[in-house]
């Protein structure tokens, strides 16, 4: 009798235990591409395996700087600076987290088939000076070095090398490792299930060094690619969270009881880019020479587009046009050029013109159709929109997974982008995107290779500019060059919207990362 | 004098197709005139798509962003200049109908083509010469057909642009047709190895073999008119079937480009609005496939009953 009362005291805990664990279940339009966090400089990917893996220098809500795995950190001369690790941490297999692990992930994330390579181009060195020390030496004097290694997250070195993965995974060259698919972190979760494109599963980490505001014990992440199949998939209760909401669908959510929906601008800005580098471009018919690397074809573009139509009738009004590469919100933003060329159409044909196109030319344009708000749908517009000047556009939309290895190759003429700057800083525009591209990783995603050799320096002297003044002038005249050589179209900047159950609590974050950790379901 | 018409014999085409069991039998089924009438003017308003079609949907020139996801004209918001009303890129429903008709008919047809083409002339073989020729052809067609077809049609798909990643509408189209081709023809090549495994052991093919005729001018001149009744039937419903093939094709993003868009691509990105209320997008691309579907299926039903002796 007793073991029998005990057995259902077992039995009624177990059950009661149970129900109290939360899962959460969040959808998203894409998947991570891979649990490597030093494999794909993308948002959804670093903000995905940001719940896992850490760096030195984390994030708060508002964006601004709050130690993570260092606990602090000072310049000891104007080219090093001295990071104090957090004692006691461990990573998910039980191996203590050391100065060691910390070279070692800096060297991976520098290494080849990085795609963190922009923000390790300004290091020279990673030193360990006892277990709990590092220092790291810049080339140059570098004072945005904390807000630039944000989001270099740290791996452990013994982990990596037992698995063969000490080299990120490459999915340009097809090369994949056990990184992909396992993970091995410091992070507030764990790794417990992945499945690519169809679902992975995170559980809490019960030895995370912090307390966790969350109280979340399961996450199970779900790609939806169809807007309208995740759209139901939340209206019927499948999932607790999605983004993003197609901007068609907003209403409809927030007219039901039960559901919310969150709206902030985002720091991202989409634009257009033009391979400039080639003598002939990969796919246009014009043969001999590149259309592209003349300015008039560029401008002739750029009036050619109707951002005000797009922004009404496909963006639903949720967008800002834009005429800069970075938005509000980015340090260094110069607003006072924020002005678009006049939307010209009759401009832009008498430009083809005298740049020898009166009829136009044709060429290939890629874009992706699941990963930025309406991406597809905005360049059918401007398709459409360059049609009525002449030039005849094939257009290819497919899904993140075929289109980012593709145009990371810069297997492109004319493609969509969308950026944010991952440090919240202009610096980074300036070196990812407009800087001619080197090995070192300096223009890792300009993919076009616009190039002007006052950029390159200006980037070079806004990277060791202590003072802010002249700073911000630099950089405000970077912008304005850029500007002038029209080296890429920019297009607007969209709004963030995502949408879950009214008994959800969370933070969103401009640069659309999602981190779970702050997500509370009450 | 064998170059003289015998006038008793040639009473013109048309006279024979007016005397035959098989118009007249159409001429009683209201069903069959039904179908043929909605399927013949879905062709027709496919065919001359350019001269009857409001819009040039296809050319992006025309395309006015500003007029969007206008509802029908009976609708408050709608406008006259759009009948059915606009999709997301301000296309005029009606007319992208007609060119999504077009390249759906078209894919359907020519596939079904290039499908009878193939399966016939391996199932005359297969059923004609017997031995290992038949063991061979039909084990090809086992394997086959334990694969659904539309999976087939995904792999052929899928390879078709890993090899041509820059392809054009052109050559999208191409690989289209064989994705949807190729899983089609071993149902013509069963019927037709059935019908000709009968036929070959009849008196007028032996009585041709004895006097010398050459194998494959026996299949072509004597066995194929006699096997060809049930491909005609099997052919008229498979046009729906590979239609709707594309459609799924299209419908699942391996399909027609969304600049050109076909049936399926158009009732993909209607989809994406039916929460929002903006239903028009993709109900009407959808009642016609179905429309197609349907008159399509009911004229082969009424072909299989018209020919059929037994139901005469």
């Amino acid at each position: 009798m007793k073991l029998k009362s005990s057995l259902l005291i077992a039995v009624l805990t177990f059950t009661l235990c149970s129900a109290h664990a939360v899962t959460l279940r969040v959808a998203n339009q894409g998947d991570a591409q891979s649990m490597d966090p030093h494999s794909l400089n993308e948002s959804l990917q670093l903000s995905f395996t940001g719940n896992v893996y850490e760096p030195l220098v984390g994030r708060d809500k508002k964006l601004g700087l709050i130690p993570a795995l260092a606990t602090k950190w000072s310049q000891t001369s104007p080219t090093v600076w001295r990071f104090e690790l957090r004692k006691g941490v461990s990573f998910h297999d039980g191996a203590p987290f050391t100065a060691d692990d910390v070279v070692f992930s800096f060297k991976r994330a520098a290494g080849d088939g990085s795609d963190m390579k922009s923000y390790t181009s300004s290091i020279k060195e990673v030193r360990k000076v006892n277990d709990h020390m590092v220092e790291i030496e810049t080339l140059a004097p570098f004072p945005i070095l904390p807000d630039v290694i944000s989001l270099v997250f740290m791996m452990n070195k013994a982990w990596c090398e037992t698995n063969k993965a000490t080299t990120p995974v490459d999915r340009r060259k097809g090369i994949e490792n056990t990184a992909s698919f396992k993970a091995n972190g410091t992070g507030p979760f764990r790794l417990k299930e992945r499945q690519p494109s169809t679902r992975t599963v995170l559980v809490r980490n019960p030895r995370y060094w912090d307390s966790i505001e969350s109280n979340i014990d399961e996450v199970v992440f779900t790609p939806i690619g169809n807007s309208a199949t995740r759209v139901a998939a939340l209206l019927s209760g499948e999932i607790d969270v999605m983004e993003p909401v197609p901007l068609q669908d907003v209403e409809r959510i927030k007219a039901s009881p039960k559901l919310n929906v969150v709206q902030g601008p985002e720091l991202r800005t989409i634009f257009l880019g033009m391979d400039q580098k080639r003598d002939e471009l990969l796919f246009s018919n014009v043969k001999g020479k590149n259309p592209f690397k003349d300015k008039r074809v560029r401008q002739a573009f750029y009036q050619a587009i109707d951002i005000e139509t797009i922004k009404s009738r496909v963006m639903r009004g949720a967008s800002t046009p834009a005429a800069l590469m970075a938005g509000p919100g980015i340090k260094g933003f110069p607003a006072e050029l924020n002005k678009r060329l006049p939307y010209d159409p009759e401009a832009s044909k008498k430009l083809l013109a005298e740049a020898g196109y009166p009829n136009g030319f044709e060429v290939s344009m890629n874009c992706p159709n699941d990963r930025y708000v309406n991406d597809g749908d905005i360049c059918q517009a401007v398709a459409a929109n360059l049609a009525r000047v002449g030039v005849k556009i094939t257009l290819q939309t497919e899904t993140k997974v075929t289109y980012f290895p593709k145009i990371l190759s810069r297997n492109t003429s004319f493609y969509l982008l969308g950026w944010t700057a991952g440090t919240y800083d202009s610096h980074n525009i300036l070196t990812s995107l407009m800087a001619t591209p080197t090995e070192q990783g300096q223009g890792q995603f300009n993919l076009g290779a616009y190039s002007n050799s006052k950029i390159d320096e200006l980037t070079l002297k806004v990277q060791s500019e202590t003072d802010q003044t002249k700073r911000n002038a630099m950089i405000k005249e970077a912008f304005e060059i850029h500007a002038s050589d029209i080296g890429h179209l920019p297009l607007h900047q969209q709004a963030l919207a995502w949408a879950m159950k009214k008994n959800i609590q969370l933070t969103q974050l401009p640069d659309n990362s999602m981190p779970f950790r702050w997500i509370v379901v009450k | 004098m064998s170059t003289v018409p015998d006038s008793t014999a040639a009473p013109g085409v048309f006279k024979r197709i007016k005397d035959s069991d098989v118009w007249y039998s159409f001429k009683h089924s209201p069903v069959a005139i039904g179908a043929a009438l909605v399927a013949f003017t879905i062709l027709f308003c496919a065919l001359f798509a350019n001269v009857v079609a409001p819009h040039e949907p296809f050319n992006l020139a025309t395309l006015e962003l500003a007029d969007a996801r206008l509802p029908p004209a009976w609708q408050a918001e709608g406008s006259r200049k759009y009948l059915l009303g606009t999709d997301d890129q301000g296309r005029d429903i009606l007319s992208v109908l007609m060119y999504g008709s077009r390249i759906s008919l078209f894919v359907g047809v020519i596939s079904v083509c290039l499908s009878v083409l193939v399966g016939v002339a391996l199932g005359l073989l297969s059923g004609f010469m017997g031995g290992k020729t038949d063991a061979f052809i039909m084990r090809i067609c086992d394997v086959m057909l334990s694969f659904p077809s539309i999976l087939i049609a995904l792999l052929i798909s899928g390879v078709g642009r890993a090899l041509f990643p820059q392809a054009q509408d052109g050559l999208a189209l191409a690989v289209l047709i064989i994705a949807i081709a190729l899983p089609g023809w071993v149902q013509y090549a069963r019927t037709v190895r059935g019908s000709t495994l009968v036929e070959r052991n009849k008196e007028y093919v032996q009585a041709a073999r004895v006097i010398g005729v050459s194998s494959l001018r026996i299949m072509r001149r004597h066995v194929l008119p006699n096997v060809l009744g049930p491909v005609m039937v099997l052919a008229t419903i498979q046009i729906a079937t590979a239609i709707i093939i594309e459609a799924t094709l299209s419908f699942l993003g391996v399909g027609m480009s969304p600049t050109s868009p076909s049936l399926g691509t158009l009732i993909r990105v209607g989809n994406d609005f039916l929460f929002s209320g903006e239903w028009w997008i993709t109900i009407f691309p959808g009642l016609v496939l179905v429309l197609i579907a349907l008159s399509v299926n009911l004229l082969g039903d009424w072909l299989r009953d018209a020919l059929n002796p037994r139901l005469r």
